[in-house]
């Protein structure tokens, strides 16, 4: 079996008392793109610098290709890094910068020179080889970094948050000339980000984190539709967690009782929960529907609306039950136009029963 | 800020008055070496070159520019050197002792000069090497290194604290991340800090005078001379060494500040 590219075998990393990285385990395999995404603190940051050697693990191993890596000091790997702040050098040009890691491999000056133009006019930035790195607007110094860890030709790339200073528009083009990047040339990204749509948007797999620990794995479809726990179901996306205790589990089906009613739904992979313990479930705001009128059948709760936000053709409405808490819904603003909500005094919020996902007590 | 008018003018007023107080003896002595009159008075007499051309003329003084050059390019490179690699220790390094130790660093100047000059003096004749050129090269380098340590540590607080970690992803070793990330990106900082170091040392008297023995500097001569009588030559070694001093300090500021007008 050939070992996978990177593997965390129960790596913990301790800063003094603080503990930012506890006990994680997770592989990645050549030619994936992986986003590690969490709130800020929750050891992303610091896991990627385990990878690139500028933090060595407290305890555990950080293999590539089932090397053990520990020992190995920065400057000896190939794990070129996008830095938040493009730590780009400001008293060299742009093509200086792009030279630098085949300067320290001691590449010679005319095979250095060319390579680094090349890869300049590969991001469609050759014009600028020779301007100073304070000349330049933030999606060129965006590509001059990109150039500058490229161009030694490493098989995996860290990225960390890089595209966290852009506004919004360039963002999303940063996000396609990255993927486009990484499809051409079959490398590994490893990418860090608070962001949930530059995660989504990018990665194959997700690897969500939280206070050091890792939360889930998985697809963004997974994880958005099947979030394993409910710092996922919070972290991602709208989603109405649904709490309540235990009154009847069978192997396949718990009914939850809590303060919005009484909920039957399917366990999916999860182990049997006692009666009596705390359960929840999720319903996703864009899987819930609306109506005037109770259905007549599966589950319903009765609200009414307090609020309504557009974004272009989806609109979100926020609405309140009767016990007080929140619920979303997200639907097609023609959807809606259909409706006449506000003349309704109760909107009945419900779902179809297999689309409400249960995530256990946690 | 327009209601207080008033105030900004007391201020530009007094403002007016610091630099008048510092540089009008300044002034008052360049354009008397200048003048033909033996004495300093007013009105002056004629235009002269003479205080220059008996300076010039004087073996003692070459001896003393000769000597001064020496102990101030020295002293520039020697707390130049010590000043950044205290700088970087303190930027890089994070230890207990850390206040102590840049406690320690930045007190020789605040000790003065004739205690410091003394306790060298007293030192170095314990070791027996008082009495050289080599005595008020260290003694100098111990006054100035503080101020190069501090130019050069203000310069590594705007470094972009990833800059030295990306210089080690990308394949640069220690020792190479210092050469080719943080001595370029301080090199305004040590260039400034040299000409300030040596500035400094130039017009440094009392230290000189305690532990030079019979190497005299040229602020040592120019007491000699003016404790001897009263002659104007005098004023022209002060014009050169006003213009040397000042030369180096707005070199100084000079590379500093273009060199941040650049980068913003």
């Amino acid at each position: 079996m050939v070992a996978p590219l990177v593997e965390f075998r129960s790596v913990v990393k301790r800063f003094d008392d603080f503990v930012a990285v506890e006990r994680v385990n997770f592989t990645i395999e050549a030619g994936e793109f992986v986003a590690i995404m969490g709130p800020s603190g929750c050891g992303k940051t610091t896991t990627l610098r385990m990878l690139a050697g500028l933090e060595a693990p407290s305890e555990g191993e950080v293999l590539m290709e089932g090397r053990v890596m520990n020992d190995v000091p920065a400057h000896e790997r190939d794990t070129p890094l996008v830095w938040q702040s493009l730590a780009l050098f400001p008293f060299l040009n742009a093509r200086e910068n792009v030279e630098f890691g085949l300067q320290m491999r001691g590449v010679e000056a005319a095979e250095r020179r060319r390579r680094a133009l090349e890869w300049l006019d590969r991001m469609e930035i050759a014009e600028f080889a020779e301007r100073d790195i304070a000349s330049l607007s933030g999606g060129q110094k965006q590509r001059v970094a990109l150039a500058r860890s490229l161009v030694i030709e490493p098989r995996i790339l860290l990225l960390d948050e890089p595209l966290s200073a852009l506004d919004a528009n360039l963002v999303i083009r940063m996000q396609s000339v990255l993927t486009k990047l990484q499809r051409e040339l079959g490398i590994t990204f490893v990418y860090v980000t608070h962001s949930q749509s530059e995660a989504f948007a990018m990665a194959d797999r997700v690897v969500i984190m939280s206070r050091g620990h890792i939360a889930q794995i998985g697809s963004p479809k997974d994880i958005y539709r099947a979030p394993a726990n409910r710092f996922v179901a919070e972290f991602v996306g709208r989603n109405n967690i649904i709490t309540g205790t235990v009154s009847k589990a069978t192997a396949k089906a718990v009914t939850i009782d809590g303060s919005l009613g009484s909920f039957t739904v399917d366990l999916g992979q999860h182990e049997k929960p006692q009666k009596g313990d705390t359960a929840r479930f999720v319903v996703a705001a864009d899987l819930a529907q609306i109506s005037t009128a109770k259905p007549r059948r599966g589950s319903a709760i009765a609200c009414s609306l307090i609020s309504e936000e557009f974004i272009g053709s989806v609109v979100t409405l926020f609405l309140e039950a009767e016990d007080g808490s929140e619920l979303k819904v997200q639907l097609q603003e023609r959807e809606l136009s259909k409706m006449d909500l506000k003349s309704a005094a109760t909107i009945y919020l419900s779902w179809a029963s297999d689309q409400a996902h249960y995530i256990g007590a946690d | 800020m327009s209601d207080n008018r008033p105030l900004r003018w007391f201020l530009y007023g007094y403002l007016a008055l610091v630099f008048t107080f510092v540089f009008a003896p300044i002034l008052f002595s360049v354009i008397f070496s200048f003048n033909s009159d033996r004495f300093p008075t007013i009105p002056l007499g004629s235009f002269t070159l003479k205080w220059y051309q008996t300076v010039w003329n004087d073996p003692d003084v070459w001896e003393a520019a000769r000597t001064s050059l020496t102990v101030s390019l020295s002293t520039a490179t020697i707390a130049t050197l010590l000043g950044f690699a205290t700088a970087y220790t303190d930027y890089r390094y994070s230890f207990r002792l850390k206040p102590i130790y840049l406690g320690l660093v930045l007190l020789p100047p605040t000790i003065p000069l004739i205690i410091m000059a003394l306790a060298m003096l007293a030192w170095f004749a314990k070791l027996g090497i008082s009495g050289q050129v080599m005595s008020i090269i260290i003694a100098h380098s111990v006054l100035t290194a503080p101020f190069a340590m501090a130019i050069i540590r203000l310069r590594l607080s705007q470094m972009d604290p990833s800059l030295e970690s990306a210089a080690w992803n990308l394949g640069a070793s220690q020792w190479s991340a210092l050469r080719r990330v943080i001595v370029p990106f301080c090199r305004p900082a040590i260039i400034s800090s040299f000409c300030l170091t040596a500035a400094v040392s130039f017009d440094e008297f009392a230290i000189s005078w305690f532990v030079a023995g019979l190497n005299k500097t040229i602020p040592v001569i120019i007491l000699e001379i003016v404790t001897g009588n009263i002659d104007p030559q005098v004023n022209a070694i002060g014009s050169f060494v006003f213009l040397v001093s000042m030369t180096l300090v707005i070199i100084a500021q000079v590379v500093l500040m273009t060199r941040r007008k650049k980068e913003v």
